[in-house]
């Protein structure tokens, strides 16, 4: 992104020969297809469930915040919201602590066995975790983790750590050498060079792959709906399904529940948009 | 979310940059550090490996054992049947048809979401003002979770709901259609749906490779009189190539998997006649719901293999190229 933002030349100079209006008017159809529905659901909170029956694509007349209202106060929606922030924390941590001490040894120690040690993790990306889902239970149920926190944050730790440790390896790789040789010269070890020079250095690969592992663990849906029977442990994407199948006359309140429930996802993305394209910028390069 | 990422490098084992090598000397000091050396490397990697393989490897494991018992789920297998649960899976037209589904959802999902979001991303990758909002919106249908997409489009395509009305009133009504039930048309119904979802993926991951083709290249070619179709067809995509088979190969894996979107937005009884059922929706279905567990894993166990060969394949022939770009051309 960065490279496309920085030349200002290359918006002045316009070389190739197409219109400016279409480029706007394809671009606010791609807009279009992709929000309408969204606003729909945010605008249909907003109407009585009479009013979404009478007339599906209305607007509101008169606006009403009762089902939003009703959402907040009298739903389960605040304690879902803590435990998948709780669980999404857990995940994040989790896997950004193991990743790092994995990939730091597959990236600045020559040992034997490193490079089996690193396709032995790549392998897991070709483990789908869907597969995976029917043993893992029986095996987290044998483990008595079932109605846990645990029971969806170490599966899901372990299912993210290929991916994390393939996009930070190539980071902590590319640390000059020099630096490690400047730090032991200084008499730090390589914990230390680890701790005091890494982490710091390598602190946008790092948000990447907390950004990657967060969003999967906050939209999570198979692992929960099997592991979490507890209602009180229930996280956002299973106490929406639930209000929606429990509730099903109140299409209202279900448009309600829905835009609050994925309001944190679009925040959080709005903010973390630009740091997301440019770790996988790294990533994809051809 | 998985591997965006060249090193995919999922048989060969890649090089990382050399860390240095010290020469191997005999003393009581080099030993030491030996030690000490080792002790790091354990220290560091075994909390990960010991999570992964508890939970990535081992279960995929006792898939297979257990898919070999008729088993309700209660107490240790002991009914073993050996690969009879294989066979009445595939005796099944339920899953014959979740089988068939799959397929639609792969090939449906590269055929229509590549061409879709190629187009978007070269529009989105010119230079205009505001561009970074256009694009913010159109990554918002994959930032929002399964369920919400699911719950929010079933509510539309319900058949009194928002989609059919708004045929009507437009006087179309002639193109009212029970999309969800439907047996014959559901499943095109959830393609649409999950397109609308992932195409949004497969823009970012374009985008990204597209920022990563010099701007050198565009400009040569333009004072050389090539139009902006020219550069793009004969410049812009042959560059992009890598990413867009690291888009097509995670678009596959992920397709091959389909639940959540499928499990909330179509009707149960629908999926029960196979008419839009998946194999990770048959999976769930019959092991965890209906308790047969014997059977519900060698489902997963299919599911298992097919994807693993589908991803072998996949990378012998078209990733391989790739990957030694990617690790030749790595330093940066």
């Amino acid at each position: 992104m960065t490279a496309n933002a920085v030349p200002p030349s290359a918006t002045n100079r316009r070389p190739f020969a197409w219109g400016s209006p279409l480029t706007y008017a394809s671009a606010l159809a791609v807009a279009a297809v992709s929000i309408t529905p969204v606003i729909y659901v945010i605008i249909g909170g907003f109407r009585t469930t009479p009013q979404i029956v009478a007339n599906p694509a209305g607007l509101p007349d008169p606006w009403t915040w009762n089902n939003y209202a009703r959402v907040l106060t009298q739903s389960n929606f605040w304690e879902q919201t803590f435990n998948s922030g709780v669980i999404a924390l857990g995940t994040t941590l989790g896997v950004v602590l193991l990743g790092v001490g994995a990939a730091f040894v597959l990236a600045r120690y020559t040992f034997r066995g490193r490079e089996a040690l690193y396709t032995f993790f790549t392998l897991g990306l070709l483990f789908p975790a869907g597969a995976a889902i029917l043993p893992l239970y029986l095996m987290l149920r044998d483990l008595n983790l079932i109605n846990s926190y645990y029971a969806v944050i170490l599966p899901q730790v372990a299912f993210q750590l290929p991916l994390t440790i393939v996009i930070l390896r190539p980071f902590l790789s590319a640390i000059p050498r020099e630096l490690e040789d400047a730090a032991a010269i200084d008499g730090t070890g390589r914990i230390g060079f680890l701790w005091r020079i890494v982490l710091p250095l390598s602190r946008p690969a790092l948000v990447t792959v907390g950004i990657l592992a967060f969003v999967a663990s906050w939209n999570a849906f198979l692992l929960p709906l099997l592991v979490l029977g507890d209602a009180s442990l229930h996280t956002l994407p299973l106490g929406a399904q639930n209000f929606s199948s429990q509730y099903t006359s109140d299409t209202a309140g279900i448009l309600a529940f829905t835009s609050l429930a994925m309001l944190p996802a679009l925040l959080f993305f709005t903010f973390a948009e630009k740091q997301i394209v440019g770790g996988l910028q790294g990533a994809v390069k051809g | 979310m998985t591997a965006t990422n060249p090193h995919l490098d999922l048989v060969g084992g890649a090089t990382a940059p050399p860390t240095g090598r010290r020469p191997a000397r005999r003393s009581p000091y080099r030993a030491a550090e030996t030690r000490r050396k080792w002790f790091e490397i354990i220290g560091l990697t075994t909390p990960a490996v010991i999570v992964y393989v508890m939970f990535v490897l081992v279960p995929m494991g006792f898939a297979f054992y257990y898919s070999l018992f008729r088993w309700r789920g209660v107490g240790p297998p002991t009914d073993y049947v050996g690969f009879d649960n294989y066979v009445l899976a595939f005796q099944d037209p339920i899953f014959l048809d979740a089988l068939r589904n799959n397929a639609i959802i792969v090939f449906g999902s590269l055929l229509i979401q590549g061409p879709v979001a190629l187009g978007v991303a070269l529009l989105l990758n010119r230079t205009f003002r505001g561009r970074t909002l256009f694009r913010l919106l159109a990554f918002v249908p994959y930032v929002l979770a399964e369920v919400t997409v699911g719950i929010m489009w079933k509510l539309l395509l319900s058949d009194a709901g928002t989609v059919n009305a708004l045929l009507q009133s437009l006087g179309m009504g002639g193109l009212v259609q029970a999309w969800l039930a439907d047996l014959d048309l559901v499943i095109w119904t959830l393609l649409f749906v999950l397109t609308w979802k992932y195409v949004g993926f497969a823009i970012i991951l374009l985008l990204a490779g597209l920022s990563n083709v010099p701007q050198e290249l565009n400009e040569a070619a333009a004072i050389d009189g090539a139009s902006w179709w020219q550069t793009q067809r004969h410049i812009t995509l042959p560059l992009l190539g890598p990413t867009i088979r690291i888009w097509m190969f995670l678009s596959m894996i992920g397709s091959l998997q389909a639940f959540d979107i499928i499990w909330v937005t179509s009707v149960p009884a629908v999926r029960s006649l196979g008419a839009s059922a998946t194999m990770a929706t048959y999976m769930v279905d019959n092991g965890f719901f209906a308790r047969l567990w014997g059977y519900g894993n060698a489902v997963a166990v299919i599911l298992f293999v097919i994807s693993f060969v589908a991803a072998l394949i996949f990378q012998r022939f078209l990733l391989r190229r790739d990957i030694q770009g990617a690790v030749t051309g790595r330093a940066k």
